[in-house]
């Protein structure tokens, strides 16, 4: 055990699963003598060699169509997309490919592969370097979206991903790389995907919250604590395919639900949560859902961005409102 | 262009060496005093400025910078040899393209610091904004040539790019309907060796990028990107060219990043420092300051009194920059639309909701 930042789970994981399995290979841009922008593949080519962990050309569309003919060989390909800004010419290959090679030649070919980038805001990253579109994957019918919130949770999903026989997108939210440490056990175990972890009990209200914004969600809930209002707070880990039943199971005991999320709120998560609360849970609601989102605007570059991110006393406020319903 | 470069070959396009001595006789239109001094203080104010902004973002007054740093004939070079109704598409490494369009140093540190209204040019009115997304620039040059095709119009779209963004597909693709259809195009990459950690002979297997445009049918040349007298002769070619509807150019301008590739990153973990040492002796400031010294009679004060204005007109600058209030976090609505919809207008009450909290 040993304490350690986000990042660094990510680095110790990808170390892992490269020790473990020799189909396993690492590539994109940047990611081999420089370890990556962020340092996540920091060390691992001087330790695996340049035929595991290898820099590609500059070219994002190459890294997720060579990922999906070297997964459909059997290799575990692990692709970097440098920033999520850059992911979006990805999307042919995970959309069109990735995500039905095994739909499309009935169980035949597969695609195990994993592709990992940073998203999100809150460091006064550059223009395009700040966007959470995560639900824009979340769309994509065979594909899992998987997204970590803490340093135990990127080792144990991100180990998990890799082995996952099916095609994964793993987002890993930047704003707390290197914000929170917690221990974390190099013991080469997964955590489940498609589960929704609960990391706060409470009867009051349902929060649910992925990435960055689960420490936002959580420190709303202590600051309600004081109050003697108890959140339960659900850490959205898999996007997709979602766990209804934990949610359900939770609201169905507190009767309200907040969802935290900083993508944009048209067509982010938080509208698939809320319809399967309208369709599954409606009639154990005691109050509206309410989602506390970005904007529908722009990201804004970074001077306007603390504005644009939900923040812990929008979270508060929200909760508040739900609770106002006897 | 049938005494420079044409593809397969790597020899390259100059008129002075490192030293800044003559190697080829300057084109008439070059030998011209006033217009190497042009050249020469736009290159100085260049770097002068680049270190500002360096400084401002170490002191934390101005978020992540791309410096120019050694490849400032080039952004001059192109610049210098456009013409106002032509359009620029730059990419984030054209400090000094920009400033040749007009494009103001507030501007520009309003952009750097993180502020939307830095790409509200108030001279180039149709020049893009800094290109981010790597590689895609090349494709909007090909469609703004259109436009001036379609429309007859006798302009230029200059696009720039690094080494690196030639791995895209939308390079090729830009390239390939830029021959297919003689678009007025010129495309400008800054080969400076390196894209973030990884060098060109694990990018690309071809001996030179100008070999590219072979594949779109086209001239591809290759100029001494540290020789702005070049460059500028080279655009000024290829823009003359595509003027006349003769059709795109790619220019490969040799160069090399003298720093790190942003703020952000520190080349140190995967450049050897021998190689950064060996290139500062084609600094092209250094190049044009010579050849001026010995051949248009640059005196010590002239250099002095440039150095000084330089500084000048950089500080008036930032204190203009620094002066402007940020602006109300509501703008991140304006301009989202030419008008903003019915539910928008309701997100935009929430926010003002929130500020008066
Ligand atoms: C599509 C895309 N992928 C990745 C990045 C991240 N990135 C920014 S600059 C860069 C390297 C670019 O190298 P090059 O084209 O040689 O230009 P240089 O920075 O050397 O001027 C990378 C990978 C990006 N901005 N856009
Ligand atoms: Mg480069």
């Amino acid at each position: 055990m040993s304490e350690m930042t986000l990042v660094e789970a990510v680095n110790l994981a990808l170390a892992r699963a490269l020790a473990d399995d020799p189909e396993v290979v690492i590539f994109g841009e940047d990611v081999g003598v420089n370890g990556g922008v962020f340092r996540a593949t920091d060390g691992l080519q001087a330790r695996f060699g340049a035929e595991r962990v290898f820099d590609t050309p500059l070219a994002e569309t190459l890294i997720a169509g060579m990922a999906v003919g070297m997964a459909a060989q059997g290799l575990r390909p692990v692709a970097e997309i440098q920033f999520m800004g850059f992911i979006y010419s990805t999307i042919d290959h995970l959309l069109n490919h990735a995500a039905r090679l095994r739909n499309r030649t009935r169980g035949r070919l597969s695609c195990p592969l994993v592709l990992r980038a940073p998203y999100g805001g809150g460091i006064h990253a550059p223009e395009h370097h700040s966007e959470s579109t995560e639900a824009l994957f979340a769309h994509i019918p065979g594909l899992r979206v998987v997204i970590p919130s803490s340093p135990a949770r990127a080792y144990g999903l991100l180990l998990a991903a890799i082995r996952d026989p099916d095609p994964v997108v793993f987002l890993e939210p930047k704003r707390i790389y290197r914000a929170v440490r917690e221990e974390v056990d190099d013991d080469g175990t997964a955590l489940p995907l498609d589960h929704v972890f609960t990391v706060r009990d409470g009867s009051d209200v349902t929060l649910l919250g992925w990435g960055a914004m689960l420490q936002v969600a959580l420190t709303a809930a202590n600051q309600l604590a004081e109050e003697g209002i108890e959140a339960e707070v659900l850490d959205v880990a898999t996007l997709k395919p979602f766990d209804t039943a934990t949610l359900l199971e939770s609201v169905a005991r507190t009767g309200r639900c907040v969802i935290v999320h900083e993508a944009a709120q048209t067509g982010g998560f938080g509208a698939e949560i809320a319809a399967l609360l309208a369709e599954h849970g409606l009639l154990t609601l005691l109050a509206p859902v309410r989602r506390v989102t970005g904007y529908d605007t722009v990201m804004p570059l970074y001077r306007l961005e603390d504005h644009y991110l939900p923040s812990t006393a929008a979270v508060v406020a929200a909760i508040r409102e739900t609770l106002e319903y006897a | 262009m049938d005494d420079h470069d044409v593809g397969g070959d790597s020899a390259r396009l100059r008129y002075l060496d490192h030293e800044g001595a003559i190697v080829k006789p300057l084109p008439g239109a070059l030998a011209n005093r006033d217009l190497l001094i042009r050249l020469y203080r736009a290159m100085t104010l260049t770097r002068t400025f680049d270190a500002k902004i360096i400084a401002l973002q170490r002191t934390g007054q101005i978020g992540t910078y791309a410096s120019t740093l050694g490849q400032e004939a080039i952004g001059v070079g192109l610049g210098s040899a456009m013409r106002r109704e032509d359009l620029l598409l730059p990419a984030y490494r054209d400090t000094a393209a920009q400033l040749l369009r007009g494009v103001t140093l507030c501007e520009q540190l309003l952009y750097w610091g993180g502020d939307e209204r830095g790409s509200d040019f108030a001279g180039p009115r149709e020049d893009f904004p800094i290109c981010v997304p790597v590689g895609s620039q090349y494709c909007h040059a090909v469609g703004v040539a259109t436009a001036f095709q379609l429309r007859h119009q006798p302009r230029v779209a200059v696009v720039t790019g690094g080494d690196g963004s030639t791995s895209k597909g939308d390079f090729y693709e830009a390239l390939n309907l830029a021959g297919a259809w003689r678009l007025p195009v010129v495309f400008v990459i800054n080969n400076n060796g390196w894209a973030i950690s990884v060098p060109l002979e694990r990018q690309s297997g071809t001996t030179t990028l100008a070999d590219k445009a072979k594949a779109g049918g086209f001239p591809g040349v290759r100029v001494d990107g540290n020789d702005v007298i070049a460059v500028h002769a080279v655009v000024g070619e290829a823009l003359d060219r595509a003027r006349a509807g003769d059709g795109p150019t790619l220019v490969e301008a040799l160069s090399y990043r003298l720093g790190d590739h942003t703020t952000a990153d520190d080349a140190g973990r995967y450049r050897d420092p021998d190689e950064v040492s060996r290139h500062w002796a084609e600094d092209p400031l250094v190049r044009l300051r010579n050849y001026l010294v010995t051949g248009h009679g640059w005196r010590k004060d002239d250099e002095e009194s440039l150095l000084e204005e330089c500084s000048a007109t950089i500080e008036a600058a930032v204190a203009e920059y620094q002066a402007i209030p940020p602006a109300a976090p509501e703008a991140m609505f304006e301009h989202l639309y030419e008008t903003l919809p019915l539910a928008l207008v309701a997100q935009r009450d929430d926010l003002a909701r929130r500020l008066r909290r």
